[in-house]
């Protein structure tokens, strides 16, 4: 048996072990926030967001295209993505057997843990060897992969909270089931649900790989989803691997706005998820 | 009212209606209509309810579908290259495009070597910081950290490749390969010239990545530790680090594990952040100095640009390989991290 001492002094030197893996883990997330901040706000300009990039050598421009590009393409993957998820979610939560319902339940877990480039590959076999093109829709297509999963198992979670009275009084005034799960139990699950989707929204509008053969890029305004479409987060790629200190900058640019949304949309989701638990 | 809707009344109605009926006094049309508007709206209500159900199952199935289909269509466009190349596709290190002959094995090692490496480093970090936030640190600093890290976690890797590229590789070749090739030199490990970009330059970068979510499920874990558990061990007189080695510790062994293996899918499957910072070179060299390669990686360089059906086939092999590993890693971390939640929850399922 040790001394009170020495198991005091070993506590102490454990408790320092401690706080610097916590400093180990915190300093260079901090450097990397520092060097966003540094950097993009010093590259930043109005420019960035009107103009589309310049040729190769010249300075300036913007990545105005590929900002229009993302949002088309986080809207296109919402539009499939979101029924699938949501409805997805009432099945699991109100009509499913405990078996099949933790099958689905795996392959969604499953689905959400496959590397997104993996969706992108299924993407590009499906939608653009047989269309011949790489398109926006592809993109799309590959974002949705990605969002049905995180979708389907928060808002499960969500509805699986809101208490059983709730739907039995809906029914017991008469009002048939569906109508019941939409208007009543998905409607008190709103906050929640929100919550579930803006994370959804986040993690996808941050994503490249799955885009890198879908929706390939594009130098130029691109708004037909049939064609190939700029993306933010792809321009933030190739102008990083470019050898050149202007492009840089930009992508610098690119990474603050990026992170920018991305914190906003977390924000908000975070302030849906308390007034739900407040109110 | 009459347009009350529990069954029992609904009947009595009915039947109300059906005397009226017979008597066939002014108010009976009026009543009938009622009636027969209410059965038919159940009627349309109990249709809609089967539509409705159809419709969610359908959904709820298609996540199965899709990766069924997901499964099917790599396996489907591997299936040139796993027939003319066989075992050979993961032992032979010869890729070469022109020729038409492809052998995986660099980018395997690759992504074993920088994931596994990453993960050895990340995990005691992450143990130590989860712990840190959740046992020592005041309850104050907990609820800041905490949500900081998950943040964190949330990042995309392009901006984690951008820095790693622009910022962290310059430094390597600057700073710490230099120092390394100079003091360490006589490792394999720490041989060749400082390039920058880098095997440990993609370990380096994966580490930052991963350590944000095994600390975030860690410490979920950790917070799952019953009280009494602690409470015991404190009450035997133990120090809070005798209380976490002796009774949080143990207890959370399996999640804690779970955790470190979902840090290894995804760290496995991580794509741009790796891309930007290996260097891309297809070399199977003990030293962490020289440049490498990934699955993940040479599936982004090359699969937009495929030179012929075979090489789209070898990429596509590359990719099954890749979601049939961390399938199972995910699979098992799941299960690791689901058996500790259960026990918590007092068994129940």
């Amino acid at each position: 048996m040790h001394g009170m001492a020495y198991r005091k002094a070993k506590n102490h030197l454990m408790n320092l072990v401690m706080l610097a893996c916590t400093l180990a883990v915190l300093i260079p997330l901090g450097l990397i926030f520092f060097h966003i901040l540094k950097m993009g706000v010093s590259s930043l300009s109005l420019d960035f967001f009107t103009q589309i990039p310049k040729p190769t050598g010249e300075a300036g421009g913007g990545m105005a295209n590929g900002m229009l590009g993302s949002l088309i393409m986080i809207g296109g993957a919402s539009l499939i993505g979101l029924p699938i998820g949501i409805l997805g979610a009432i099945y699991l939560a109100e009509f499913g057997g405990s078996k099949v319902s933790t099958v689905i339940r795996f392959g969604a877990d499953v689905l959400s843990g496959t590397p997104s480039i993996i969706t992108g590959m299924v993407a590009y076999t499906l939608l653009v060897v047989p269309m011949k093109g790489f398109s926006g829709l592809a993109g799309s297509v590959a974002l949705a992969l990605i969002m049905i999963p995180i979708v389907l198992r928060t808002t499960e979670e969500q509805l699986k909270m809101v208490p059983g009275s709730l739907r039995e009084a809906s029914l017991a005034l008469g009002v048939p089931f569906w109508r019941t799960s939409l208007k009543v139990t998905l409607r008190s699950a709103m906050s929640g649900v929100l919550t579930g989707i803006l994370l959804a929204v986040a993690r996808v509008s941050g994503e490249t790989a799955p885009l890198l053969f879908t929706a390939l890029g594009n130098q130029f305004w691109s708004r037909d989803i049939s064609q190939p479409m700029a993306a933010l987060p792809l321009q933030i790629f190739s102008f990083a691997i470019a050898p050149y200190e202007d492009w840089h900058k930009l992508a610098w640019a690119g990474a603050l706005v990026l992170v920018t949304v991305m914190f906003v949309l977390s924000l908000t989701a975070r302030f849906f998820g308390r007034s739900r638990h407040s109110g | 009212m009459l347009t009350d809707s529990t069954g029992a009344q609904h009947s009595r109605q009915r039947d109300l209606a059906s005397e009226t009926a017979l008597r066939g006094t002014p108010e009976t049309e009026n009543i009938l209509q009622t009636v027969t508007k209410r059965e038919k709206e159940q009627a349309k209500g109990m249709k809609g309810d089967l539509v409705f159900r159809y419709l969610t199952t359908c959904f709820a199935f298609s996540i199965l579908a899709i990766l069924a289909l997901m499964l099917y269509e790599m396996t489907g466009e591997s299936m040139p290259s796993i027939r003319a190349f066989g075992w050979k596709f993961v032992s032979s290190s010869d890729w070469d495009a022109v020729q038409g002959v492809f052998g995986a094995l660099p980018y395997l090692y690759g992504s074993v070597v920088s994931s596994v490496l990453a993960l050895l480093l990340a995990t005691p970090l992450s143990i130590g910081a989860a712990l840190f936030i959740t046992e020592i640190a005041p309850a104050r600093w907990g609820t800041i950290i905490a949500p900081l890290v998950e943040l964190l976690a949330a990042i995309p890797s392009v901006i984690y490749g951008l820095w790693g590229v622009l910022v962290m590789a310059p430094w390597l070749q600057s700073t710490v390969q230099p120092f390394l090739i100079e003091h360490f030199g006589f490792i394999p490990l720490f041989q060749g010239a400082p390039y920058g970009v880098s095997m440990l330059a993609a370990i380096f970068i994966l580490m930052i990545m991963v350590v944000p979510i095994i600390t975030s499920i860690t410490r979920e874990v950790l917070l799952a530790v019953p009280l009494s558990q602690k409470e015991a061990a404190i009450a035997l007189g133990a120090t809070r680090w005798e209380t976490i080695k002796m009774a949080i510790l143990p207890y959370g062994k399996s999640g804690i594990l779970g955790a470190a293996i979902l840090g290894l899918g995804r760290a496995i499957g991580e794509t741009m952040a790796v891309t930007m910072v290996i260097g891309n070179a297809p070399n199977i060299s003990l030293s962490l100095l020289s440049p490498a390669y990934t699955m993940p990686s040479v599936i982004a360089n090359e699969f937009a640009e495929t030179t012929s059906k075979l090489h789209g086939s070898a990429l596509m092999e590359i990719g099954l390989i890749l979601m049939v590993v961390t399938l199972i890693v995910n699979g098992l971390a799941r299960l690791l991290i689901w058996s500790v939640s259960k026990s918590a929850n007092g068994g129940a399922a």
